[in-house]
């Protein structure tokens, strides 16, 4: 199969690990990488900060040069579910509404892509550690996926996953960590506390933005616990 | 800015602080967590339910004129008097004009928040009337002269001790911090209120259309008694309480518990179709029903949030939702906190004012996975940022958002976002966290991420 | 023009367009009003009872447990005249509240207790000061453990609230299975004519309103017993 890839800004400039590590795992499986290199956001901040006119402008180029792939994968819950859930109302009315539902049909969160679309939960990886998983809140809500990120974790050698006592926001939500920073942030610790209860060393993600917030509370805060995101779990040897 | 959103930001800096607050918001609302997923868990088809309990309240809001004139009727049909306010103002009027008519001095009320949305209690007090709120939580944010703090719990803030000396100092109680012991003391004090008191007054959880009824939904009978004892009853209701008939109560009595107080069902739901009726033996002599319209029917001609009607005030959105819980309720400044408050506060109070609480979210969608009628709360909260930017857009957003958009769009600009955001790394430690660093919102409380050595895009490049 | 003409002419001009039906992401699949309304399955959704009747008795007497609800099933009216005695005996009854019915006049004279008849039209002071209301009821529901009271059956809308204690006679053929049935019930007694109080009644009155622990009593009664036979 050929798989387009979507690889929105903060991945690139700063987790490109992540984006190397799903290229290496779906090559790996025998997949066509097809990257859409000239893409670098979804859209999702002007988005979700109510300017759906500038929205549109990134977003069109989105659909116009996947709504044709054979399948879309996405390196982040988020920018997932702005593609698969919040494109088709964007573009509600205008002449992209068909393509962007085209598009949505086809658009997978990188880890449920694996799962529900490939089918496939071992691959190979070895992680010896205690860790527990945040649920990205787009990834979970609007698109759903509880179970393969889950399913991938179950099957990597040597890792012991300990739940947290809640499925809880982290408090990133974008611009809203910055026009409520105080509010992100007590989020953010009582996230942290509850993942420091399970008594992990790591706490992965299928969403790198998620990480970044949780990653700058703990470092300032001088904190033990890591983050990685699920992709680097699942191409560690 | 205006003075909503500076009240808004500087109690939440001073909320999201406070520890102790935060300790006793989540072991009280753990406790509630429990109890809501064992009896939602007792449902056979939670989810049926829930789509159930939402399509009857699109029945009955989208036919609200019908379900509102067949309520009406029928409560007339038995003696009842019904009043139609369009504003908060007329309501208190008309419950003012009723008040003096009946030559009346003091009301016992129990819970509505209908109430605190027009401000009742004041504005009887400045008119010299005695007013005392008969349910618990509500009684003792009146002795505070606070604001309920949460539309189910008024008074989950406040600790037994903290009540305690509420009641020792108001009431010259003498009691010590035990929860029974502070609960006997309001119910001695409430019990005489209930006998000598000229006026009843309540609010509604459900309207009965087809047979005429308001359902009132409580735990301590202190409803039961309000409209039980004194000679006159006052019921004010917002218009989209109606619920088509009367067996849908058999589906939102146990919703409105599981998700209100986590029970399976509260102690009291009680159904009223008018005042003392020939042959019975006690009641009211009169019944006075004030329809409150207050902007709903505003709320009602978007169709996109119409839903938001559909809410029956189970406060489960609040109870979930990570903002309400660092925050607090008085914060919000509203009558309505929490997902709820924030969605429909611009509706009933402008948008212009309210919108900061659309934006203070990180869109979680927390409230709307747990809504017993599926209002699409964070998907509204949405909705009402591209509203507001529509009416007024900020130029300096604004111009961020076409500024990304320019460098996005060109791929050639995008490429020296690497180097130039390295570059200015080099630097940024010298300032970050302090306060002239222009990631200080940011960097105030996290480390800056850091831009990678080599960027995905320049990897790919050079795998060829 | 009325008030009443300016809401509903707002909520007629408000309702032109339509809204998406619920979770259905904006496709509207029906017209007007519900043939079936969807709360009609209600009974497939709510928490499961048993169809037996023992099982039923079982569940109420689970849910009286739930409740702190004292819930006595007992063989005959005897029993339940002993069993009441020894009530009144335990806690020093000396005046009690009731009213006229099939049960309550069979069942309340033996206790020789002063009795307050609330159906005769009562003095509230005189009624606060009883030890106990004792009512009949219109139906016992085995999925929530609750009794369904009115006015017109019950002696008013005090009587199961004011007294500190609230003891319930019912017959075994009283027992309902869930709330739907409780519903049929009621539009099949009294449609046309409903009682102007209608009362689910599930446990003793409570508040959680001080650190969401739970107390008993808090307006109405501290405790709530439930004879059956």
């Amino acid at each position: 199969m050929t798989v387009s890839l979507f690889i929105p800004c903060f991945v690139d400039l700063l987790y490109p690990k992540v984006g190397i590590s799903i290229v290496q795992i779906l090559e790996r499986l025998g997949h066509k990488i097809d990257f859409a290199e000239e893409l670098n956001c979804c859209g999702q901040p002007a988005f979700n900060s109510g300017y759906w006119d500038e929205a549109r402008e990134l977003a069109a180029p989105v659909v116009k040069r996947l709504k044709n792939a054979e399948a879309v994968v996405i390196a982040s819950g988020s920018c997932g579910a702005m593609l698969k859930v919040f494109y088709p109302q964007l573009f509600a009315g205008t002449e992209l509404e068909t393509d962007a539902k085209k598009l949505s049909s086809k658009c997978f969160e990188f880890s449920d892509f694996l799962v529900t679309k490939l089918g496939v939960t071992d691959l190979g990886a070895k992680f010896p550690a205690k860790v527990t998983f945040h649920d990205g809140c787009h990834g979970l809500r609007e698109l759903g996926i509880k179970r393969s990120p889950r399913a991938l974790l179950e099957k990597v050698q040597g890792l012991q996953l300990v739940e947290m006592k809640e499925e809880i926001c982290c408090g990133f939500g974008g611009t809203f960590a910055a026009k409520f920073p105080m509010i992100s942030t007590a989020m953010g610790d009582v996230k942290c506390a509850q993942a420091a209860e399970t008594g992990a060393d790591y706490i992965i993600s299928n969403d790198s933005s998620c990480l970044m917030h949780i990653q700058g509370l703990l470092e300032k805060q001088g904190k033990k616990l890591k983050t990685i995101h699920l992709a680097e779990v699942l191409t560690s040897r | 800015m205006t003075a909503p959103v500076q009240q808004f930001k500087r109690q939440a800096e001073v909320l999201t602080h406070d520890l102790r607050h935060r300790e006793i918001i989540q072991t009280a609302l753990g406790k509630y967590a429990v109890v809501r997923d064992k009896n939602r868990g007792a449902f056979q088809d939670y989810q049926s339910a829930r789509q159930a309990a939402a399509e009857t309240k699109w029945e009955a809001i989208n036919h609200l004129d019908k379900h509102l004139e067949q309520l009406v009727s029928k409560l007339e049909a038995r003696g009842t008097k019904v009043h139609w306010a369009s504003t908060g103002d007329q309501a208190r009027e008309i419950i003012q004009k009723i008040l003096r008519e009946k030559k009346a001095r003091s009301i016992i009320k129990s819970k509505a928040m209908t109430s605190e949305e027009i401000h009742l209690n004041h504005a009887l007090e400045e008119e010299g009337f005695e007013v005392v709120e008969s349910d618990l939580g509500e009684f003792i944010v009146q002795l505070k002269k606070e604001t309920p703090y949460h539309i189910v719990f008024p008074a989950m803030h406040l600790t037994r001790g903290e009540i305690r000396d509420l009641f020792n100092k108001e009431l010259a109680a003498n009691a010590t911090d035990n929860p029974e012991e502070l609960t006997m003391v309001a119910r001695r004090v409430m019990r005489q209120k209930y006998i000598t008191a000229d006026i009843g007054f309540t609010g509604a959880n459900f309207a009965i259309a087809e047979t005429g009824m308001i359902s009132i939904t409580e735990n301590e009978g202190n409803a039961r008694l309000t409209a039980a004892l004194p000679k006159t009853m006052i019921t004010l209701v917002g218009i989209e309480k109606v619920l088509p008939r009367l067996e849908d109560l058999a589906l939102f009595l146990p919703m409105l518990a599981t998700s209100g107080t986590g029970q399976p069902l509260t102690c009291y739901n009680t159904m009223y179709s008018g005042p003392r009726q020939p042959g019975e033996p006690d009641g009211p002599e009169e019944w006075h029903v004030v329809l409150l319209d207050n902007r709903r029917s505003e709320l009602l001609a978007d169709p996109e949030q119409r839903d938001a009607l559909h809410c029956i005030r189970c406060g489960a959105c609040l109870n979930v939702c990570p903002i309400f819980r660092n925050v607090g309720g008085h914060t919000y400044g509203t009558t309505y906190s929490g997902p709820i408050g924030s969605v429909i506060t611009p509706h009933l109070r402008g948008l212009d004012e309210w919108k900061h609480l659309s934006y203070s979210s990180s869109l979680c969608g927390a409230c709307t996975e747990t809504c017993p009628v599926k209002i699409d709360l964070a998907h509204h909260l949405l909705q009402n940022r591209r509203n507001s930017v529509q009416k007024k857009s900020s130029p300096a957003w604004k111009l961020g958002f076409e500024l990304m958009n320019f460098v996005f769009k060109r791929p050639g600009f995008y490429e020296f976002v690497a180097p130039l955001g390295r570059a200015a790394q080099k630097l940024h430690p010298m300032i970050a966290g302090k306060a002239f660093d222009p990631a200080f919102p940011w960097t105030k409380t996290r480390s800056a991420p850091k831009i990678a050595k080599q960027t995905f895009k320049e990897w790919w490049r050079e795998r060829g | 023009m009325s008030e009443r003409e300016k809401i509903l002419g707002r909520i007629r001009d408000a309702l032109v367009v339509k809204a998406p039906f619920p979770g259905n992401h904006g496709h509207d699949s029906r017209g007007g009003s519900s043939v079936v309304p969807p709360s009609s399955r209600a009974g497939e959704w709510l928490p499961r009872v048993d169809d037996s009747p023992d099982g039923q008795l079982a569940a109420f007497a689970t849910n009286c447990v739930d409740l702190k609800a004292d819930f006595f099933l007992l063989n005959s009216a005897d029993e339940v005249k002993a069993q009441l005695q020894k009530l009144a005996a335990a806690d020093g009854w000396k005046k009690i509240a009731t009213h006229s019915g099939v049960l309550t006049d069979s069942i309340v004279p033996s206790l020789n207790l002063t009795t307050l008849r609330a159906d005769a039209g009562y003095d509230v002071h005189e009624m606060e000061s009883c030890d106990a209301g004792i009512t009949e009821c219109d139906a016992l529901i085995a999925q929530t453990g609750s009794v369904l009271v009115t006015n017109r059956s019950c002696g008013g809308r005090a009587l199961s609230v004011l007294p500190p204690h609230h003891v319930v006679l019912a017959r075994r053929d009283q027992l309902l299975r869930d709330l739907p049935a409780a519903f049929q019930l009621l539009k099949r007694k009294y449609a046309g004519n409903y009682p102007s109080m209608i009362s689910f009644v599930t446990g003793p009155s409570r508040t959680g309103d001080i650190e969401r622990i739970l107390v008993l009593g808090a307006h109405g009664p501290k405790r709530l017993t439930i004879f059956v036979f």
